[in-house]
């Protein structure tokens, strides 16, 4: 294990893609996230690899399909506006079947909105962002440390199942320091023989390609993948579970508003509620199997998120509407006081009984 | 469990932030949790900049500082936007050099600093932050005095490593500032 040292959140997953064997990194500078693009530039060309300062967002995720059609671990990074400018690259990629990493640190929008920290791109993230039937996986980081874990993890997620693969961080997350211990982490094996890597005369080339006119074809790619989707989804519920052998009350958050709740939960335990708390690590995969089971026992459900509620619609989904599920938000920048969240705690348990 | 809130606030510029960090290395090599959360943007240059710092025996939940036990004020905006916010017996430490006002709350512990007075005074411009940091050291005992240097050491880069002892210099003399 390896000391602990401090690191903002966006140095933390920067320093954890080289661990994981990422050398090709493009990038464009946007607040909250500049931080992952300045620590590439210094470390890149020391160490053999690709740092691009691209022209624009939209050059910068065509360079990463570019680099993860050759096979090679290649990352982007940036916040809501540049993740939307992005967007029909993204469609690209997951019509081209292609693995890479996304990273979104949020901040409040819609339009160029803020800069302070936000949840409000969960639809765009978890339903796809750009046009199309098609999936990102969504890792939803809640500490530095984890910044750093879910990178590696992200990668070879994404090669594994060959989609790309969006860390969804916020503001807080991207510029908070935390102690975080760095370890070289090694590349789980996948098949990449369909990597464009030069046929060197000696097999049939390989096409990479989203086009497909025939719509028995379109139908039956798209088909394929979501059969790929549902392993995924079978598979890869990650969550973390606060509390919750007792519980009969569930707040259900992720990212910074799980840390503000867990406050909030502890709070409550001390007034006497029996409260836990749902942390999704994977929002796509949503962890529905957790969920499906808090509800044979809890009696409401309340969801936490900086944005006007979007994950709310995935807990009802999960639970089947069968308990009542309240909303706990704030927007455009705020973040909700733990006070604020131990209310509305405190307003389930009085609606509840 | 022991946990410590602690809210640094100023101008952009007066060293927020690496004050910030010089505590929160302090409780790292002392293997507890922590985390340092800044404000960040546009204000952080020449407007308001704030750090939010928590140090504690247990997991570190919520990393906004919104009800401090230490409220370090180095100038008049951040006073006025966080006096009312600090906790009951909370101990606030005030740059006197840049605030003319007293604190209005009886339920705290105030601790008038000339800190920028200070570190002109003795060859030590830009050290305000770390000699008021120095007397908050003595009064609170929010980091152990022996985790000083090695934290110096960690925030402090090996090509400035001429700061080092400056910064000593400037958390001694905040240490032994009589009111």
């Amino acid at each position: 294990m390896a000391d602990k040292i401090l690191m903002k959140g966006n140095e933390a997953l920067a320093e954890a893609a080289i661990m994981a064997g990422c050398r090709h990194y493009f990038g464009y500078p946007i607040t909250p996230q500049t931080e992952v693009a300045a620590y590439m530039a210094k470390r890149m060309p020391k160490i053999g690899g690709v740092f691009l300062q691209a022209e624009s967002e939209i050059a910068a995720i065509n360079m990463v399909i570019g680099a993860a059609a050759a096979g090679k671990r290649a990352m982007t990074s940036s916040s809501s506006p540049g993740i939307s400018l992005k967007s029909e690259g993204i469609s690209y990629m997951a019509g081209c079947d292609l693995p890479a990493l996304i990273v979104n640190v949020q901040r409040g929008g819609p339009g160029l909105g803020g800069i302070q920290p936000s949840q409000s791109d969960y639809f765009q993230a978890t339903c796809g962002g750009g046009h199309g039937d098609f999936h990102l996986l969504v890792l939803a980081p809640s500490s530095v440390q984890e910044m750093a874990d879910l990178v590696a993890k992200g990668f070879d997620l994404a090669e594994k199942y060959r989609m790309p693969c969006m860390l969804l961080a916020d503001g807080t997350m991207g510029q908070m320091m935390e102690p975080v211990s760095l370890t070289e982490t090694k590349p789980e094996a996948h098949d990449k023989s369909w990597a464009l890597t030069g046929t060197k005369g000696e097999r049939r080339p390989n096409i990479i390609n989203s086009l497909a006119l025939q719509p028995q074809e379109l139908e039956k790619w798209n088909e394929d993948r979501f059969a790929r989707y549902a392993v995924v989804q079978e598979n890869e519920q990650m969550a973390e579970c606060y509390m919750m052998d007792d519980a009969e009350y569930c707040v259900v958050a992720f990212g910074i508003a799980a840390r503000v709740s867990q406050n909030a939960v502890d709070a409550a335990r001390a007034k006497g509620i029996k409260v836990g708390m749902i942390r999704p690590i994977t929002l796509w995969p949503f962890p529905e199997k957790v969920l499906k089971a808090a509800a044979d026992k809890c009696k409401a459900f309340l969801s936490v998120e900086l944005n006007m509620g979007q994950m709310i619609k995935d807990v009802k989904l999960a639970i089947d509407c069968k308990k009542p599920v309240g909303l706990c938000c704030r927007t455009g920048g705020m973040i909700p006081s733990p006070e604020e969240v131990l209310a509305a705690i405190e307003k389930m348990q009085k609606e509840g009984n | 469990m022991n946990t410590t809130e602690v809210l640094i606030a100023g101008f952009g510029g007066q060293g927020i932030l690496f004050a910030g960090k010089f505590l929160a290395y302090a409780a790292l090599l002392q293997n507890r949790n922590v985390s340092w959360l800044p404000s960040y943007g546009p204000e952080m240059r020449g407007g308001t900049a704030n750090c939010s710092i928590i140090l504690s025996d247990a997991q570190v939940g919520s990393p906004i500082v919104s009800r401090p036990d230490i409220l370090i004020a180095m100038n008049l905006p951040s006073l006025d936007k966080y006096e009312q916010e600090a906790k009951p017996g909370a101990s606030i430490f005030v740059d006197s050099s840049l605030i003319s006002r007293k604190v209005e709350r009886t339920d705290v512990n105030v601790y008038y600093v000339p800190a920028t007075q200070l570190s002109t005074d003795n060859g030590l411009e830009t050290l305000a932050n770390m000699i008021l940091l120095g007397h908050v050291i003595e009064k609170t005992g929010v980091i152990p005095e022996e985790m000083i240097r090695p934290a110096l050491e960690k925030v402090v880069s090996a090509r400035h490593a001429w700061l080092l002892e400056k910064n000593i210099e400037a958390l001694s003399l905040g240490k032994n500032y009589k009111e």
